[in-house]
């Protein structure tokens, strides 16, 4: 290589530069909605995106797939073109998150519920369909279930039938969500808890206030070490309530290979589903609708999940979807409101709309002109 | 000389010793050959499953299902107070122009189920393109058009025969009646399978048979361009410094080090420290490439600034001895002498890196790279999204149309890759010289 060469090399790479900088807009003042939150509510938001802009003559908005804790983190770091406008969430808000979104001065927040999701619990269309009940899944899957004293044991379960003998007679193998999903929460709080609310001892558990002695009473009965409730106190500061205890009870799901995590892809937990048939897989409703060729969904407590069970809500394992607005940013941001009134018009989130042919399940009539009515008046959400 | 005459004695069973276990000597030869080509065999093996599955699912995503429709650009529906305002025309119901042409083609369908499922063979697509076309030329208004739009993704999965028609009704996402539609239109000729130009074209989108690549390309391209400029420069000048000029002590081995550690850290790291520092202290844009580059020019640094030492010992030292003899100054020395020679050498060393970077997709899932977008980015601020990580979010979707689309997606990754490695070999080949 002679020097002409480098320099020209040189003058190549200047030339380059110069093409990207000057294609290269202050970024000051953003100029397009910045989203980011849930990968359940991901499929549904980046099609109102893609129809709002190609619809309107706004940028499209920018969706980021960060999960539904890590987006409300984002979310509530502070107000200013840096930070996103708007998160995505497979839960509701906790209080904590509020507060943080508070001390970070992103005060008014409006709330807009979108729809529900299911979570199918499914197997290969090669083997038999199950019929659970969410007891039965609890006591498959947990770490812990109560033995023949009622004190609480390692799960023993090997094979369904173990479980209940009209379940197949065939090793316990569930693939699911890690614990950063919103999915995994869900499935913890619907199908575990679900479940665990069936044994008495638990569900009374459950029931007891703050400081009641017979939380004590009942640990002692159960089994369950006292450093746990101790444990609570030091972290939090104050005395657990029943529920308290009775979620670590109920969500902690067992470890010794029956439960394994697949990740957050939901398509390979179908390939992994359709090469193994003796194996279930837990996820959501929107990738068992795509996929009814190759797998079923399993029939929990006697309803099997379908379109017309989540939406009516016969279907336990379901739950609400929702995104939230930071107020501060509508009319700083272009196109906050005209977005607001995208997702929440009829022929988005309608009966017919076009996210109901993606699998989102819509919400009654009147509830959606409550949440439509929300967000036209940037009304803030109020936590009780 | 009295020690050969000692052993010539024994010359004979010497020889018998030789002749013995020549067979076992030259079977161990080829047992050891044959190792070695049963490894190459294995991962040529391994090789060829990988290339013969990515292109056995993707090739099919390289041509896409079109349809014939022929839409009355109705002045009722579009501009009914026919001012052909700009502002009008944009705004107005294409969806519905398209759903009309199709209760014309098919006027046997009432039931609004049924009506449904017909509206389901046409991409929404179509009603861009017509608005396009409208906006472009407002004439057309009142006039019968003919057109070929992009069909469902649903029915390009149905004619590409990854749906099976024989399976129940209920399994299936396409109903019997839609197929008996498809078939009437397939006899009429008004279905064909064309080259897919919306795939190299596009930016993302969740409406598989109008999703592209082009816009990940370009973002790769915008974050390419900014790791480039800094890390070659970055590298070379480091390179050139720590091989010709630096003294050898502990700082300078330390810093050694602490190069070749760099340069084994998981890429995890640098797209965490580019959120805390670039994006979190600087203030920079997320999702922008401007941010990839940065992250990836942290990663590339150590593997440009190792190959570009490698290039410069290898420029034998008579060269310098030679330029510095005649009175060239130190920095005359390197800049005429040894660093032309050792160009070579350090662009295959940065071209690696680039191919390297390019392939990378852990470090920008920190800085806000992994999202949907659907605008093709037009310079390193604006946001975008690369590659890999397109092939990642569309490895993710639901639609069953999005397989075919992963795989042809990595088939142009894999096109770009080799490309820049046989890039590097040439140059390798072309440019560099023995001593």
């Amino acid at each position: 290589m002679s020097t002409r060469q480098i320099l020209a090399s040189v003058g190549l790479a200047g030339a380059l530069s110069a093409a990207v900088i000057t294609g290269a807009h202050a970024a000051s003042a953003r100029d397009h909605i910045s989203i980011v939150g849930s990968s359940t509510v991901y499929p549904f938001a980046t099609v109102v995106v893609e129809q709002f802009g190609k619809t309107t003559s706004f940028k499209t908005p920018k969706v980021e797939s960060t999960g539904s804790g890590g987006g409300l983190k984002l979310f509530c770091a502070g107000v200013g073109v840096q930070h996103p406008d708007i998160t995505n969430a497979s839960r509701r808000i906790k209080s904590s998150e509020v507060k943080m979104c508070e001390k970070n001065g992103v005060k008014g927040i409006i709330e807009v519920k979108i729809g529900y999701d299911g979570i199918a619990i499914a197997n290969s269309k090669k083997a038999t369909q199950f019929k659970l009940s969410r007891k039965d899944i609890f006591l498959a899957l947990a770490l812990k279930i109560p033995g023949p004293d009622g004190k609480l044991i390692n799960n023993p379960h090997k094979t369904w039938k173990d479980v209940n003998p009209s379940l197949p007679n065939t090793k316990i193998e569930v693939l699911g969500p890690p614990p950063t999903s919103g999915t995994r929460d869900a499935f913890n709080e619907l199908a575990m808890g679900g479940g665990a609310k069936k044994i008495a001892d638990l569900k009374k558990l459950r029931g007891l206030a703050q400081g009641s002695p017979e939380i004590k009473t009942l640990m002692e009965k159960l089994g369950i070490p006292m450093s746990v409730y101790t444990a609570y106190e030091q972290k939090k500061g104050k005395a657990p309530k029943g529920k308290d205890i009775f979620k670590q009870a109920a969500y902690a799901i067992r470890e010794d290979g029956a439960f394994i995590e697949a990740g957050e892809n939901d398509n390979l937990i179908v390939q992994k589903l359709e090469a193994n048939p003796n194996a279930l897989g837990v996820f959501g409703f929107s990738f068992l609708d795509q996929n009814l060729d190759k797998v079923q969904g399993s029939i929990v407590d006697g309803v099997a999940p379908s379109f017309d069970t989540i939406a009516d809500n016969t279907y336990p394992i379901s739950r609400p979807l929702f995104f939230y607005v930071k107020k501060a940013h509508v009319g700083v941001i272009p196109g906050m409101a005209e977005y607001l009134a995208e997702f929440t018009s009829d022929k988005a989130w309608g009966d017919e709309g076009y996210l109901s042919e993606r699998g989102l399940i819509p919400m009654p009539t009147a509830e959606r002109a409550k949440f439509a009515k929300d967000a036209k008046n940037l009304t803030s959400l109020m936590m009780k | 000389m009295s020690n050969t005459a000692s052993k010539s004695g024994n010359k004979a069973r010497t020889i018998d010793i030789v002749y013995a276990g020549l067979r076992k000597r030259k079977a161990a030869e080829r047992r050891f050959q044959l190792y070695g080509k049963l490894a190459i065999g294995l991962g040529l093996l391994f090789l060829s499953l990988l290339f013969g599955s990515i292109v056995a699912n993707g090739y099919t995503a390289f041509v896409q299902t079109y349809m014939q429709i022929e839409v009355y650009i109705d002045p009722d529906r579009i501009d009914p107070e026919g001012k052909r305002e700009v502002k009008e025309l944009s705004r107005a119901d294409y969806g519905g122009l398209v759903k009309a042409t199709l209760r014309d083609m098919f006027p046997e369908v009432q039931s609004r189920r049924e009506k449904r499922q017909l509206y389901r063979l046409v991409s929404t697509g179509a009603s861009y393109q017509i608005r396009e076309q409208v906006l472009q030329n407002p004439d057309l208004i009142g006039q019968k058009i003919s057109l070929w739009v992009p069909a469902d993704d649903e029915i390009d999965m149905l004619m590409k025969g990854h749906i099976d028609r024989k399976s129940a009704e209920e399994d299936r996402r396409v109903k019997d009646n839609q197929i008996a539609w498809v078939d009437r239109l397939l006899s009429e000729g008004r279905i064909e399978k064309r080259f897919n130009t919306i795939f190299f074209t596009a930016g993302d989108s969740r409406d598989p048979e109008l999703a592209g690549i082009w816009g990940a390309a370009s973002g790769s391209f915008f974050t390419l361009i900014v790791t480039l400029l800094l890390s070659f420069p970055i590298g070379v000048a480091a390179a050139v410094y720590l091989e010709e000029f630096a003294p050898r002590n502990k700082f300078t081995d330390l810093i050694e080090v602490n190069i070749n550690n760099l340069a084994a850290v998981p890429s995890i790291v640098f797209g965490l420290l580019g959120l805390a520092v670039f994006i979190n202290f600087f203030g920079m844009p997320r999702s922008a490439p401007i941010v990839g580059g940065l992250v990836l020019t942290l990663m590339t640094l150590p593997t440009i600034i190792i190959a570009s030492r490698a290039a410069l010992k290898s420029v034998p030292p008579s060269i310098r001895e030679a330029a510095l003899g005649i009175g060239a100054s130190p920095m005359q020395t390197v800049i005429y002498h040894v660093l032309p020679l050792a160009m070579p050498g350090m662009l295959t060393g940065t071209i690696i890196g680039m191919a390297q970077a390019l392939g990378e997709s852990a470090p920008l899932l920190m800085i806000g790279m992994v999202a949907f977008i659907v605008d093709i980015p037009q310079g390193a601020f604006d946001p975008s999204t690369v590659l890999p990580v397109q092939i990642y979010l569309w490895a993710d979707s639901p639609e069953r149309a999005f397989v075919e689309r992963t795989s042809a997606a990595i088939m142009v990754l894999l096109g770009f890759l080799i490309t820049m490695n046989a890039l590097a070999v040439m140059l390798r080949k072309r440019f560099e010289r023995r001593w």
